[in-house]
């Protein structure tokens, strides 16, 4: 055995985040990391890369313990990470950021030419560069230590699809030449497709390991949720009970018209109340610009957006959310007060919306709190500070906190993002509760399959236009993609078909 | 990289315009010296050796404060104590110095140096080892060295050779460049060229931008932070040991306002307050322009007290035209930010 932990275990003051981590991973395979949001999972990796130091258990490295106070003696180790979360130093140049590991040019320049890096300015400050270029410079830089571990934390949840499989590339021929391969990922086909086998974490300990080759994806989900919520998944298809929907009267909810802003080109689109309209995009196709917009973080350049009918200007989200559009963004940390208790988060748009300056009402206040945190299932052991949630949860806050002051128009973007299955299907039971009942919501996610589980709708965005529409029937992953690589309205017509 | 981002280029190669771009502030900062400079000239035609002597000697201890809190705050800290640092520096000096030939006080000045080098380091010793923000343990700190500076001389005395005070106003070449410049420029370039080029300079820099992500890269964040705050040190004992050149006596008071305005000098300079983010010569020409602009407001004939309000205003209508050319860039379409990968 290559690496092994056993009993891991970190805890936070009270708060367990990982009780008993066990995980064994060979020489010259690709393993998986998974579990629900909060199970422990990054934890583990951050035990494994020196980030914090275990309170107990062991660390095993070819049979030998070994203990890692930094990253970098993991490094040395022969243990290398690409976290979740970008960790080059923004203000310094890439190169900088190179020297600082000790990385020579000589060492990273193979690796910048396999992932296909090679025209990025590495003078550049990290600051100045996209966030998938940075998460993949991040692993050419890991590459080029040569570890004999590769751990890879959520790193496809940014990247778009071409990108996604430079880095597949990468892990087959790291396993190739005998070496190992931690993947962490929430994209159940990607795991299966890419990985050996697979460690499932529930709870903050290791409940199973799956052999991917032979076991089915249901073994996994159920080892991740457990016995009793296990009954509880539904198949794919049943989120949406798409037969109420059309009871509901559909009038226009949003109307855009010739919208341009940034890169978005001449963009118009109705969308209906009670329907779910999904917006498919690779990275960077104008759908950022469309949300900033439609939110009221900026002013478009030219076009129009209609309320209800009536024309509106949002001059700043304050606008926009009195119209009744309400965004939840894809970042957590932009939308949460981090410091402050779930409670005060929910609250927050209400108690500005009042109109009378005195105290709050805190007995009405908590009641309609009380019931969207009941709606999304919010798990609030830690509730005193929303920082102390696990991903999954600090997003159902931004969603509850809309759903406690009431809006026409839901705006998300990439609402599911690194979150566990169990956690997107709850939220998208809601996204089509809300639409029942005659909201609208605008949807943008990543994640492709998910566009026929949740949407009535789909329009596909590329290079700042909307080149596609497509009924939820018609809106295969295959012609999504299709499309969304912009091969033309009929050859996605004709892949749906 | 697209088109669009290439055409808003200025001429010159596209590396020309980032130094430039990455380094405006700066250049900003030199370029509202000169006309701070030309104004002053313009109102005292006679502008000679002697004022810019009296200018240096005025400049030289809050440019040393400016350095000292340069280097804390690049590094992502910052620390409130560097004026009753620089108090206790000057007290002790004038104390000791007084009487003696000059030998004895350099010996004193390289004593005082190293003591100001461990009051900084425990700054950050405390900071680090207590997990208190270095905002309140320095603060705490600066009454602790405020009480020690009135308890080693209780009111203004004491006092150093006269060869001392020549170290900052007397002039080894010409009389238009007087040794406090020499001095100034040496004790910088002693400190900071080595620091600039090797990793201890990154790490520095490393650590005020982004500590996690420092961490991670593999940067000794702890030491590091102890590092900047003990140069921090020894640069403000450097200011003390200049207050006492430029006024000839120790005094327990004089040192406390250099804490805000050695801020206020780095502000200035276009050091980010968030760290990670700016250089040194800034911070110094900065603390030349905040002692210009008062002595030109007495020449002018302008009630002295109104000095305070100008330099207030000068303070933020700098930072507000260096906070516009971000927006600036903003507002332009930001067609490569998003495609990046997908472009190249």
């Amino acid at each position: 055995m290559l690496l092994e932990t056993r009993g891991l275990s970190k805890n936070y003051g009270a708060v367990v985040a990982l009780s008993s981590g066990d995980l064994s991973v060979q020489a010259g395979e690709i393993h998986a990391l998974m579990g629900a949001n909060g199970a422990g999972k990054s934890t583990l990796v951050k035990l494994l890369t020196g980030d914090v130091t275990p309170n107990a258990g062991v660390i095993l490295l070819d049979g030998r313990e070994v203990r890692f106070p930094s990253p970098a003696s993991a490094r040395k180790a022969g243990l290398a990470s690409v976290y979740q979360d970008v960790s080059l130093v923004p203000l310094l140049t890439i190169v900088q950021n190179l020297r600082l590991t000790g990385t020579t040019m000589e060492a990273i320049r193979p690796w910048l030419e396999e992932l296909e890096l090679e025209d990025v300015d590495l003078t550049e400050l990290a600051r100045d560069l996209p966030t998938p270029t940075l998460h993949l410079l991040d692993l050419a830089q890991a590459l080029a230590s040569m570890p004999r571990v590769l751990i890879l934390d959520e790193v496809t949840a940014t990247l778009p699809a071409d990108l996604s499989e430079r880095v597949f590339r990468v892990a087959r021929r790291w396993r190739s030449e005998g070496r190992s391969v931690v993947v962490i990922s929430h994209r159940m086909t990607e795991v299966k497709a890419l990985c050996d086998r697979a460690t499932v974490l529930r709870d903050g300990a290791t409940v199973g390991v799956v052999d991917l080759e032979s076991s089915g994806q249901e073994e996994i989900v159920s080892l991740m949720l457990g016995p009793e919520a296990a009954s509880v998944v539904v198949s794919e298809g049943s989120v949406a009970d798409r037969e109420k929907v059309s009871k509901v009267d559909r009038r226009p909810a949003v109307e855009v018209r010739g919208l341009r802003s940034g890169i978005l080109q001449d963009v118009s689109f109705t969308l209906q109340r009670g329907e779910v309209l999904g917006i498919v995009a690779l990275e960077g196709q104008g759908q950022a610009d469309l949300f900033e917009c439609l939110s009221g973080n900026r002013r478009p350049a030219a076009g129009e957006i209609l309320v209800e009918g009536k024309a509106r200007r949002f001059r700043h989200p304050h606008d926009a959310i009195g119209a009744g559009l309400v965004l939840v963004p894809a970042d957590r940390a932009l939308a949460l007060l981090r410091q402050r208790s779930v409670l005060e988060n929910i609250a927050l748009p209400m108690v500005n919306r009042l109109r009378n300056w005195g105290l709050i009402n805190s007995g009405s206040e908590r009641r309609r709190v009380k019931s969207a945190i009941d709606r999304l299932e919010i798990d609030t052991r830690a509730q005193s500070r929303v920082m102390r949630l696990s991903g999954g949860n600090q997003q159902k806050v931004t969603i509850a906190r809309w759903l406690a002051t009431g809006f026409m128009t839901l705006l998300c973007f990439d609402p599911t993002r690194g979150i566990d299955i169990r956690t997107k299907e709850q939220i998208y039971k809601v996204l089509r509760e809300l639409a029942a009942s005659g909201s609208a919501v605008l949807l943008f996610t990543s994640e492709m399959p998910e566009i026929q589980l949740a949407c009535d709708r789909a329009l596909v965005m590329y290079g700042g236009r909307v080149v596609a529409e497509l009924s939820a029937h018609d809106a295969t992953e295959a012609a999504l993609l299709r499309a969304a690589h912009g091969l033309g309205r009929a050859a996605a017509a004709e892949a749906a078909s | 990289m697209s088109a669009a981002a290439t055409a808003g280029r200025p001429p010159g190669g596209p590396r020309f315009g980032r130094l430039l771009r990455r380094n405006a502030w700066t250049l900003g900062t030199y370029a509202l010296f000169v006309a701070v400079m030309i104004f002053t000239i313009s109102i005292h035609p006679d502008y000679g050796p002697f004022e810019v002597q009296s200018l240096v000697v005025g400049a030289l201890p809050l440019a040393f404060a400016a350095v000292a809190q340069t280097c804390v705050v690049l590094g992502g800290g910052i620390d409130l104590s560097i004026g009753a640092m620089m108090a206790v520096a000057n007290v002790l000096a004038a104390r000791y110095m007084l009487g003696h030939d000059f030998q004895t006080a350099l010996l004193i000045s390289v004593a005082v140096l190293f003591g100001g080098t461990l009051a900084g380091a425990l700054n950050g010793l405390i900071a680090l080892r207590t997990k208190v923000p270095d905002i309140v343990v320095t603060l705490a700190m600066s009454f602790v060295w405020g009480g020690v500076a009135l308890l080693i001389l209780p009111k203004p005395g004491g006092g150093a050779p006269d060869k001392f005070g020549e170290l900052a106003s007397g002039s080894l070449f010409t009389p238009w460049i007087p040794n406090g410049i020499l001095l100034l420029v040496g004790v910088v370039a002693l400190v900071w060229i080595p620091l600039r080029f090797r990793g201890l300079g990154l790490a520095l820099y490393a650590i005020g931008s982004d500590r996690t992500a420092a961490f991670r890269r593999g940067v000794r964040v702890g030491p590091t932070r102890v590092f900047s705050d003990a140069l921090g040190g020894f640069l403000a004992a450097c200011g003390g040991l200049a207050l006492l050149m430029s006024t000839g006596i120790g005094s327990p008071l004089a040192g406390t306002i250099y804490t805000l305005s050695g801020v206020s000098a780095i502000v200035l300079g276009g050091v980010s307050l968030a760290g990670g983010r700016g250089g040194v010569t800034g911070p110094i020409v900065a603390a030349f322009v905040l002692t210009l602009v008062p002595a030109d407001l007495i020449l002018s004939g302008t009630d002295p007290n109104l000095g305070q309000v100008i330099q207030g205003v000068l303070i933020v209508l700098v930072v507000m035209a260096g906070g516009l050319a971000p927006l600036l860039r903003r507002r332009a379409p930001r067609t490569t930010d998003e495609t990046g990968v997908a472009a190249a």
